[in-house]
């Protein structure tokens, strides 16, 4: 039997020695709820199982050349991150609950913490979230109790993915949600000053927000702030290499998706929410967070802290009820990270930049293809009108092996021709030049 | 051992970056950040010494053995790693099923979630499932909203969610943060829900109930359709918390037992790697009436044979996730179950019970057994009345495994039992390796009385010994900055 070590003989001899037979250790089960068969088929080799699960992996797409973005990008990846990720010290171990044998894992935390500390120039991160809607959904809760307020504020720049979840989040919950509308691709400060008052705890932005559209929330957090309400930040990581920080622009919790930091996109999941806060809201934070201390003979090691907020300590009083995090993925972001390096990391979102602007202006080239914001400085991504619906232009361009992006009128009334277009540094000047050649040849 | 920022060296690189292939945009230095993020700066060869030394400092399951109770740190097949790094899924962008005629291009993906999906109804005996959930506790919180929005849909005013004292903190975290005010029920002598008490909080206010069953006692309530029947009589909804379904995977079917809602992890009972904290998976499947409350997406097979996502689903809770759960630890236990086949999987909980009474049987008279009956998937025990005396706490115990070699069971927990150590096998390890794990105990319980000192000193071992964690939560640093 696979992946069961002992054989036939032996569990005879060991329910020999304990005195019990096969049935006999099902026998506090009442027979009426014992199920009587399972249609399941017999068990598979290790090379059938190969087999069949290579044939349907040949049923996805891989041959696109890919503009899709939307929050979760295609990135390059370097052969070490999986390599080094791949040592089953890590990636067999639980959470790190006896710290003697958790270090290197505690440690890993640690620098992780930093690194987003780094990257957002924040003071706090915790060890991790589920993804980057679910940390945001988090980051609101958090902003709930630090303020006993139930009023939030959220711009329709913000990633539609996220504000769904948001909204089935709280349906069970006594919140007021207000949305707000963008205004020419940036987050409407006349409406969201307009509606924070002394009820509102939050306001939720995204930078660069989902249109793709650079801006700087420093005039509404100075609102929020006033109101003793906190800016939440939703963040795309690699753009930090280059973009203003959310701490210079008055953030008080950031998160965000940490998909682009080196973990493939694998139809959605496994991702990596993150999350970091000013230092005096950390103990209303949700999630583990990995922390310095000194043994019992003074050498430095590190330990779980404050695990006093959570779930297995406070149980119905906890900031939150996760427990299993993403460590495994928050591993993958800190190599990569350690890898790209202070030069490597910067480079690479100038390159998303630059990369997106040669490809935004091959593009408005092309006749009758408009941008749809204008003067408006965007990061890698940016929004395009078509003289016809996107998404049938998306599904030629299908045909022609490009994902050439996102139509938005999935998400957004009044915009069903126009596409969002991504650009990582993965892409290259030709790659660019054959999705317009490809574009032109099907308006 | 230094932290990576502690090994920069000023102009080093760890990789090459693409070649600018296109001219250089000057976004306005207003929109830019003042200076470059505070990276290390190390080589390629670096980087891999200092993640492979910090490797050396951790244990896993392919260490040795880690009986870790309520963990079900069974081994991991390394097949499913080999499998979820194939381009195929690795490489496929989970928009792309939203363009049109997308999910063409996707097919052997949502196949893989509509099958596994079909798998673990027959498995647990629920009428539909959710990939969705990206954890245990994130299914559980699913569950509860799945479970609000039936009593909103019947026009119930239910506020109350009865939960057992031995339950998993998950439990009570998730049923408040979805709204519910939580009522915990005591165990009864035999270590189980009572069910006179389930009686005695059985009213009109109650939305449900959370079992775990076997409990994390590892003890099965005989009396478990009972409850739920009781539960059902107030058109309350009854909860199958999954985290040790590995005591009856493949024997019997928390939907037998008369559950509605069900989370599973799959990062325990279904093989995926625990990855040092995640990320796991924990899918939620419900009875019939309960389906169409399910997130969306589904799943769906079409007529033609070929799979489609649904989103048009009026009555279901949401968005709970971004897209379709954590489908790289999907696709893994869904290549495990593959494996396994009818055969395989009740061979699972018959070998994770055997193992666990096993450990119990031979570990009884050297350790206190907190409940001296036939345990499921794991057992607890409490250090002895001498051992107490001699001022030995679980805790030692548990550091004098390490230096065995060994991974520690659970300490502590489940908060009912005084000293616990919780003891959970699985099926995958061998009658030698619990007998050295059994010998290191038992030399272990001969050493508190012998040389109680020396055990509070352990481990001696380890690259450290018992971290203070007061002076962490009062001194906290826990970022370089």
């Amino acid at each position: 039997m696979p992946f069961i070590s002992n054989t036939p003989e032996q569990q005879e001899q060991m329910l020999d020695e304990i005195g019990l037979t096969m049935d006999g250790l099902f026998g506090d089960i009442p027979g009426q709820l014992m199920a009587e068969a399972f249609d399941l088929s017999r068990g598979l080799s290790e090379q059938e199982t190969r087999n069949r699960l290579t044939e349907l992996a040949q049923k996805n797409a891989t041959h696109l050349t890919c503009f899709l973005g939307g929050g979760f990008y295609d990135h390059f990846i370097p052969a070490a991150v999986q390599s080094i990720v791949s040592r089953s010290e890590f990636y067999t171990a639980y959470t790190p609950y006896q710290p003697e044998l958790s270090q290197g894992v505690l440690q890993a935390i640690y620098e992780y913490q930093s690194m987003i500390c780094r990257l957002t120039k924040m003071e706090v991160s915790n060890a991790s979230l589920y993804d980057g809607g679910t940390a945001l959904y988090e980051a609101m809760m958090m902003a709930l109790r630090i303020t006993g307020r139930n009023k939030v504020i959220v711009d329709d720049s913000v990633n539609p993915i996220y504000r769904v979840m948001i909204q089935s989040y709280t349906q069970n919950l006594k919140i007021e949600l207000e949305q707000t509308r963008c205004k020419d691709g940036l987050a409407n400060r006349d409406h969201i000053l307009q509606l924070i008052d002394d009820k509102t705890a939050a306001v939720i932005v995204q930078n660069p927000n989902f249109f793709g559209c650079i801006d700087d929330f420093s005039d509404i957090a100075e609102a929020a702030h006033e109101k003793g309400s906190l800016m939440i930040v939703s963040s795309y990581p690699i753009s930090l290499g280059i973009l203003k920080t959310p701490a210079a622009m008055g953030a008080d919790i950031v998160t965000g998706e940490g998909q682009s930091l080196g973990i493939p996109m694998s139809f959605g999941g496994p991702y990596l929410g993150f999350m970091a806060s000013r230092k005096q809201y950390v103990r209303k934070m949700p999630g583990r967070i990995a922390g310095e201390t000194v043994d019992a003979f003074g050498e430095k090691a590190y330990v779980l802290t404050l695990q006093a907020r959570e779930q297995h300590i406070r149980r119905d009083k906890a900031t939150s009820n996760i427990c299993s995090n993403e460590a495994l993925c928050a591993l993958t972001a800190l190599v990569y990270l350690s890898l790209l390096g202070k030069e490597g990391f910067r480079e690479t979102a100038q390159l998303c930049a630059d990369k997106a602007n040669y490809a935004y202006k091959r593009l408005t080239a092309i006749r009758g293809v408009e941008p749809h914001f204008r003067r408006k400085w965007f990061f890698n991504e940016f929004v395009l009108d078509l003289p016809c619906e996107a998404a049938d232009v998306i599904a030629k361009l299908i045909e022609k092996r490009f994902a050439a992006g996102f139509p938005l009128g999935r998400y957004y009334d009044g915009m069903e021709n126009s596409i969002l277009i991504s650009v990582t540094e993965k892409r290259t000047k030709q790659e660019i030049g054959m999705l317009a050649e490809a574009l032109e040849s099907v308006l | 051992m230094k932290l990576i920022f502690d090994k920069s060296v000023p102009g080093r690189r760890g990789v090459r970056t693409e070649p600018a292939d296109v001219p250089r945009i000057s976004i306005s230095p207003d929109l830019l950040r003042q200076e470059p993020a505070n990276l290390p700066q190390l080589s390629e060869l670096d980087v891999v010494r200092h993640f492979t030394e910090l490797s050396r400092r951790n244990f896993g399951v392919d260490n040795n053995f880690y009986p870790l109770g309520s963990c079900t740190m069974k081994y991991n097949p390394k097949v499913a790693e080999h499998i979820a790094s194939y381009p195929g899924f690795a490489d496929l962008h989970p928009l792309l099923p939203q363009l049109r005629m997308g999910g063409m291009l996707t097919q052997g993906a949502l196949r893989v979630i509509h099958e596994i999906d079909t798998l673990l109804r027959e498995i647990t005996g629920m009428a539909g499932f959710t990939m969705q959930p990206l954890a245990g506790s994130h299914g559980e919180l699913t569950g509860m909203m799945i479970m609000a929005a039936y009593h909103r849909e019947q026009g119930n005013k239910k506020t109350t969610v009865l939960i057992p004292d031995s339950a998993h903190g998950t439990n009570p975290a998730s049923a408040a943060i979805a709204g519910y005010r939580v009522v915990s029920v005591p165990s009864n002598e035999n270590g189980v829900m009572d069910v006179e008490a389930v009686k005695q909080h059985l009213n009109d206010e109650v939305a449900g109930l959370v079992l775990t069953c076997p409990n994390t006692l590892g003890l099965f309530n005989p009396h478990v359709k009972d409850i739920c029947d009781l539960i059902h009589s107030v058109d309350g909804l009854a909860y199958y918390d999954g985290a040790n379904l590995n005591a009856i995977v493949g024997k019997a079917r928390p939907g037998d037992f008369g559950f509605d809602i069900v989370h599973l992890n799959l990062h325990k009972t279904f093989a995926t790697p625990h990855g040092g904290g995640g990320p796991g998976a924990g899918p939620v499947g419900v009875c019939r009436k309960l389906v169409p409350l399910l997130p969306v997406s589904v799943v769906i097979k079409r007529n033609d044979g070929t799979y489609a996502l649904e989103y048009d689903r009026p009555k279901s809770i949401g968005y709970i996730a971004p897209f379709y759960g954590n489908f790289g630890i999907v696709l893994r236990a869904y290549a495990y179950i593959l494996m396994l086949g009818k055969e395989g999987l009740r061979r699972v909980a018959e070998n994770a019970v055997l193992n666990a009474n096993y450990v119990k049987e031979k570990l009884k008279g050297h350790y206190e057994l907190a409940f001296d009956r036939l345990c499921k998937h794991e057992c607890v025990f409490s250090t002895t009345q001498r051992m107490a005396e001699n001022g030995i706490r679980a805790l030692d115990i548990a550091k004098a495994l390490i230096d065995k070699g060994f991974h520690p069971p659970t300490v502590y927990f489940p908060t009912i039992v005084k000293e616990a150590m919780m003891i959970e096998p699985t099926e995958t390890e061998s009658k030698e390796t619990l007998d050295s794990f059994v010998d290191a105990m038992i030399q272990i319980a001969a050493q508190a009385e012998s040389e109680p000192e020396k055990l509070k000193q352990a481990p001696a071992t380890a690259t450290v010994c018992r971290p203070n964690e007061t002076a962490a939560a009062k001194n906290l640093n826990i970022a370089s900055l």
